[in-house]
């Protein structure tokens, strides 16, 4: 549970880091990677606090 | 009866006002490092970095500046208070108490208390600014000092009541959202800035610096604002924490430190906050001129909104609402220094007023570089008066501690060395047109002076009184 938790959370920061070098090298629209940094924020928000409280961060 | 239990609970938080903190609670310097990252990552940098742009700062200065001013931090930090933290290990204000009486310290409480309030209420305007978007809220300019429309009183006034309410009930939730969010916060103002970059015409990494010079920080100030240069930006990224590391306020923090490297840590938010996120929000505030015209509109919600879309607005909101509240907390718990039998939710209520009543004014958010830096000036002379009452004075025979041993209510010697302090830096100021960003250092002499003299005139062949 704790890896799976863990595995998310980091995806919600992923998506909110890695659209915006996909943006800036040109591979992905300027609007895909607010759409994308909206999830990750969700998924963040969603998860972190759980595998926080598993003592993961 | 929930408040009174709920007041209960913030007041359990109140750890060691009155003693030294015991070794089982002691904490390593990496503990630090998290603590500074988050705490310096926060609302102020969506404000500081657009504002070195509006200053006209160029490339250069800015990303030197803010290196060397960075680092003089960390070192005020790991030299200055930190040592004294880790051998006093107790609050500032009783390290107060004990040197200039309660009187004096309650007076010093009062002040701080007011600047926290200014603080949190630019907090609060720079959430309404996103919390606005969606109402399409008129900006406020970068001139305007004044409340500019019916619609950014209510929006302020309804976000400032809905901090002072979370602020009331309960401070553990909002340190947890604090720590979830710093990690987020940080990514967030890095990946804005990143995907904007191809706006500024800049597509390869080896061209930054000079779209950094051309279309960023082109050493052109705005029009009505004055000119920074190098010295400012060094000595602002100093200063702009300077009651907390030269004034002393963050003995309370690191007391609970292992040892006194813990004040290195400071790097952490010196780095991440203090550099990359001003950085970033100095480049989201270019483009958002370049999209508008040279708009004068000066609003962090909207910048992040364009960059970053919910997520950026989100970001401003979350940072300054995180940044809010403990501020808000931390005045109440000053005034509440004063009036002990008051309970904490009451005193935190009225700071919130008072707070959400500043945040109409935008002139606290176009003049936070002032603010920031008046603050830590107003507030500095006590730490000079730690630093050399714990040190020096040992070493000439002076006593230390003087309230505490002759049972004093009011130490002339530290309040004639802090209104003394502060005047002297507004005679430079006025005479000598020096600007309010440089006056920490001959200021901090000044004291250290001033408190040496007064304490060889007022201490010797004094007898005990109230």
């Amino acid at each position: 549970m704790k890896i799976l938790l863990a595995i998310l959370a980091i995806t919600g920061l992923a998506l909110t880091l890695i659209p915006a070098i996909l943006v800036f090298t040109g591979k992905i629209e300027f609007a895909t990677h607010k759409q994308l940094m909206f999830a990750g924020f969700l998924l963040w928000f969603a998860v972190a606090p759980f595998w926080m409280k598993e003592g993961g961060a | 009866m929930i408040l009174d239990k709920l007041s209960a609970r913030l007041e359990e938080v109140q750890e060691f006002e009155k003693e030294r903190v015991p070794a089982s609670k002691f904490k390593r310097w990496r503990s630090f490092l998290g603590m500074y990252a988050g705490e310096h990552t926060a609302g102020t940098e969506f404000v500081i970095g657009p504002l070195f742009v509006a200053h006209g700062v160029a490339a250069g200065d800015l990303v030197f500046g803010l290196l060397a001013g960075n680092i003089l931090a960390v070192l005020s930090w790991a030299f200055l208070c930190a040592p004294i933290a880790v051998r006093e290990r107790i609050t500032l204000y009783y390290k107060l108490e004990k040197i200039c009486g309660r009187n004096l310290t309650t007076l010093y409480n009062l002040v701080n208390a007011l600047m926290f309030c200014f603080l949190a209420g630019s907090m609060i305007a720079v959430s309404a600014t996103a919390v606005g978007i969606p109402f399409n809220l008129p900006m406020a300019k970068l001139d305007d000092w004044l409340p500019h429309s019916f619609s950014w009183v209510l929006i302020v006034l309804v976000v400032g009541f809905v901090t002072t309410l979370i602020a009331t009930l309960g401070y553990n939730q909002v340190s947890r959202v604090a720590n979830l969010a710093a990690p987020w916060m940080i990514l967030v103002f890095l990946a804005a800035a990143i995907a904007v970059l191809p706006e500024l015409g800049l597509t390869k990494a080896g061209d930054f610096w000079h779209v950094a010079n051309e279309k960023i920080w082109t050493g052109i100030p705005r029009e009505g604002q004055s000119k920074f240069t190098f010295w400012h930006v060094m000595f602002f990224a100093w200063f702009c924490n300077m009651a907390m590391h030269i004034g002393m306020a963050d003995m309370s923090v690191l007391r609970y430190a292992k040892k006194a490297n813990a004040g290195l840590a400071s790097a952490g938010g010196m780095f991440v906050g203090h550099y990359f996120a001003w950085l970033a929000s100095g480049i989201l505030y270019a483009v958002f001129l370049q999209k508008n015209q040279n708009s004068a509109e000066f609003a962090p919600g909207p910048i992040a909104y364009y960059a970053a879309g919910v997520a950026g607005a989100a970001c401003v909101i979350i940072a300054g609402w995180t940044t809010a509240n403990p501020t808000i907390y931390r005045a109440g718990l000053a005034i509440q220094a004063i009036m002990p039998k008051s309970k904490t939710w009451k005193v935190t209520l009225i700071v919130g007023l008072i707070t959400t009543t500043a945040a109409c004014f935008p002139a606290l958010v176009m003049r936070l570089l002032d603010f920031v830096a008046l603050s830590g000036l107003v507030l500095m002379p006590m730490g000079a008066i730690i630093f050399i009452d714990f040190w020096v004075f040992p070493k000439l025979g002076l006593k230390s501690n003087l309230a505490e041993l002759r049972q004093m209510r009011w130490n002339w010697a530290a309040a004639l060395t802090w209104f003394l302090t502060l005047g002297t830096c507004l005679a430079i100021n006025k005479s000598m047109g020096i600007e309010i960003f440089f006056l920490g250092l001959p200021g901090w002499f000044v004291a250290v002076l001033l408190y040496i003299g007064l304490s060889y005139i007022l201490q010797p062949g004094k007898t005990a009184k109230g």
